[in-house]
């Protein structure tokens, strides 16, 4: 039966973006971006702006190279070894895979949550004071301190561990060790967060918790999230790309995409009729 | 439904009894090797016990200026060169005048050790207010009286067949009688270097010849080791014909025979480079070559285990990979690294083979003040009085065993403290 179907999707073209790739006032803007792994290619020709202080959702089924696309806007492809990148990515216009550009400033520009929490085994303070202690951004000891707070009191996750701030990260729950990765990461104040697939490991519970953090974020930051579940992209995105075999199927307006898809192959997902 | 609960229900017992079955191969294995172990640790601790003590037989010296032949100086120099040997040996006659011939006068000479002359010298040494007087010393009893007391000898035997004849079993048994001979702590064993007297050999200088080879190895073998496997692992680009090559060949150097590491040290830093032979310093070196194979793979898979999720998230928060590799993923990987340091150092510690190459076999007296001083080590101790013909010194090897199964097992322990100091940390 799936089989079936998925031969009838291949079928239908994918020629061109459709929706309103563009707009005015992108933090990101990527042109032509082909990525290859070795000889296999994963992303075919993306081209898609990221608005400030947006939240864009990246969905579609797997392997379709969301989550590729996504680790091109910080260089953590670069770690892969045989993974080459064409096209251009600029970031507030500037090529981010040009020759001056240093991957370790771009990453402290661009911050990164991951799909399993990845919590330093250190202790929560530790975690959370990293980054800055990096890139010597707290000048004292109390500054660092109320880094770590104020950090930690956005990420929601303060009043839950104030006593315990010296205890090892990785003994906290798993939406909690979430919640500290993303305070490790706007600890470092970035401008954008990419977050992939951020809650596919924790319960509904803890989902909503970081849903709703993500949005109060959005306020500051220029967010762009990978996610398997649809509702969620309703729920926080205002703009949604759909990734299809490593084609940018369509980008919108998260309301259009939902209501009113362009595309077949979107209207298929969105629907539930594959993936 | 019902069909396949029948079905998984028939085969249940016979899934069971495998998993006895294996079980009791496990134990057994557990028990047959406890069994050989224990059996080792008895038959050693059993012979080795009695070279912790030794015996000692009291004379009464008569320190005469005369017999030590002093002519009235009593400077240092003379005091050091006066002939302590006469007056043992007088007093010895003394003690037991009825002695004839020059066989048995011979006989008598050696109940004492030849080092009791260099106890005398020093006791009057430190005290030559003693000269002109009679003084009732203690002085280490010849290799044979000692084995004799700790039951090595048969009386029972023929004369013709044991090492004490009939004479001498006689003083021995005037001196028991009169309370003069006597067995103590063994204080020599651990305080003196080694000596072709079994009575006056001592491991002192194979355990500071030990410890200090070990000290060279670990300096340079961790550093040079841990570096290499952090580079190969972390930094070296992957696929890369050279580093496959390098990666083969360190995996090859580990299988090779430990005495080729000991001919290359003799042709590359011996022969070559000119070091000194006989010293902790070529033996550590040696054996810094010996152990860097193993330090390099076991760093290497300590390294790969770390998950690779730490990386990213370091990197993710823009840490260089320098940052990454020594914030994160080393002391992620350092209880395997730690571990796999002290399983080549305890290698090292236990290897004679190429330490024979480099001249480390030779007997050496004197205990080493540092690493350019000659010297030899425990393991190669352990081999020299192994090959020694004097009854006295079968107990010594098994001694010399215990001190060196003592010695690792304080490095195990030392690994395992470390690992969980290190555990406790993360």
């Amino acid at each position: 039966m799936i089989n079936i179907k998925k031969r009838e999707e291949l079928d239908i073209k994918i020629d061109k973006t459709v929706g309103k790739p563009f707009i005015n006032d992108a933090k990101f803007s990527t042109r032509n971006v082909d990525v290859f792994y070795g000889e296999k290619q994963a992303i075919f020709d993306a081209n898609i702006d990221i608005g400030k202080n947006q939240i864009i959702a990246m969905i579609g089924p797997s392997g379709c190279g969301k989550s590729t696309f996504l680790r091109c806007l910080n260089r953590m492809n670069d770690t892969i070894q045989d993974c080459h990148i064409s096209g251009d990515i600029k970031l507030d216009d500037e090529d981010i895979y040009q020759r001056q550009q240093d991957p370790v400033l771009l990453r402290a520009r661009v911050g990164m949550v991951f799909q399993k929490p990845n919590p330093f085994p250190k202790s929560i303070y530790d975690n959370v004071a990293y980054g800055a202690k990096l890139h010597g951004l707290a000048g004292s000891k109390i500054e660092l301190d109320e880094l770590v707070e104020k950090s930690l009191t956005r990420a929601g996750l303060f009043k839950e561990v104030k006593d315990s701030l010296h205890k090892p990260g990785t003994g906290l729950s798993g939406g909690q060790q979430q919640r500290l990765c993303i305070a490790r990461t706007i600890a470092i104040d970035p401008e954008v967060i990419l977050m992939d697939e951020p809650t596919s490991a924790l319960d509904p519970i803890a989902t909503a918790v970081i849903e709703e953090l993500m949005i109060s974020l959005s306020k500051k930051y220029t967010i762009a999230i990978v996610t398997h579940s649809m509702q969620q992209a309703a729920r926080v995105s205002q703009r949604t790309a759909y990734f299809h075999l490593g084609y940018l199927v369509e980008v919108n307006d998260t309301n259009t995409v939902f209501t009113n898809p362009e595309h077949q192959l979107t209207e298929n997902y969105i629907t539930g009729r594959f993936g | 439904m019902i069909n396949n609960t029948k079905k998984i229900k028939n085969q249940l017992a016979k899934r069971y009894a495998k998993e006895k079955r294996f079980k009791v191969y496990g134990l057994s294995a557990i028990a047959v090797s406890i069994a050989f172990l224990l059996s080792l640790l008895i038959n050693i601790s059993t012979t080795g016990f009695p070279a912790f003590q030794q015996t000692y037989i009291n004379i009464e010296v008569d320190i005469d200026s005369k017999l030590l032949n002093l002519n009235d100086k009593y400077s240092e120099k003379a005091l050091f060169r006066a002939n302590y040997r006469k007056v043992i040996n007088q007093s010895l006659k003394t003690l037991f005048p009825g002695v004839k011939g020059r066989k048995q006068k011979k006989a008598l000479r050696q109940l004492v050790s030849k080092g009791a002359r260099y106890q005398l010298r020093d006791f009057v040494m430190n005290n030559p207010s003693v000269i002109g007087t009679k003084q009732s010393l203690w002085f280490l009893a010849r290799d044979d009286v000692d084995v004799f007391m700790k039951g090595g000898i048969d009386r029972s035997l023929p004369e013709s067949d044991r090492r004490l004849k009939n004479f001498q079993l006689a003083w021995i048994d005037q001196l028991l009688a009169e309370n003069s001979l006597e067995k103590r702590f063994n204080v020599n064993f651990f305080t003196q270097g080694d000596s072709r007297e079994p009575e006056q050999a001592g491991i002192k200088g194979a355990m500071i010849g030990s410890l200090l080879t070990m000290l060279v190895t670990m300096l340079l073998s961790f550093p040079i080791g841990v570096s290499a496997a952090i580079y190969l692992e972390e930094f070296a680009p992957k696929n890369n014909r050279w580093v496959d090559i390098i990666e083969i060949n360190i995996n090859n150097l580990a299988a090779v025979p430990s005495i080729v590491f000991g001919l290359l040290g003799l042709a590359v830093f011996i022969g070559f480079f000119g070091v000194p032979r006989s010293i902790p310093l070529i033996g550590g070196l040696v054996l810094t070559l010996m152990t860097l194979p193993t330090i390099i793979i076991s760093s290497r898979a300590a390294l790969k285990a770390v998950p690779p999720s730490i990386r990213e998230a370091a990197l993710g928060l823009g840490a260089s990979r320098v940052q990454t590799t020594f914030h994160h993923v080393v002391p992620a990987a350092m209880p395997g690294i730690l571990t796999g340091t002290i399983i080549g150092m305890a290698q090292a510690l236990g290897e004679t083979a190429p330490l024979l190459m480099i001249g480390m076999v030779a007997f050496i007296a004197d205990v080493p003040q540092g690493v350019t001083d000659p010297s030899t080590v425990l393991p190669v101790q352990i081999y020299l009085w192994s090959d020694s013909p004097e009854r006295a010194f079968t107990e010594r090897t098994s001694a010399a065993i215990m001190v060196l199964l003592g010695f690792l097992t304080v490095m195990n322990l030392l690994a395992v403290i470390m690992r969980r100091k290190f555990e406790k940390k993360r």
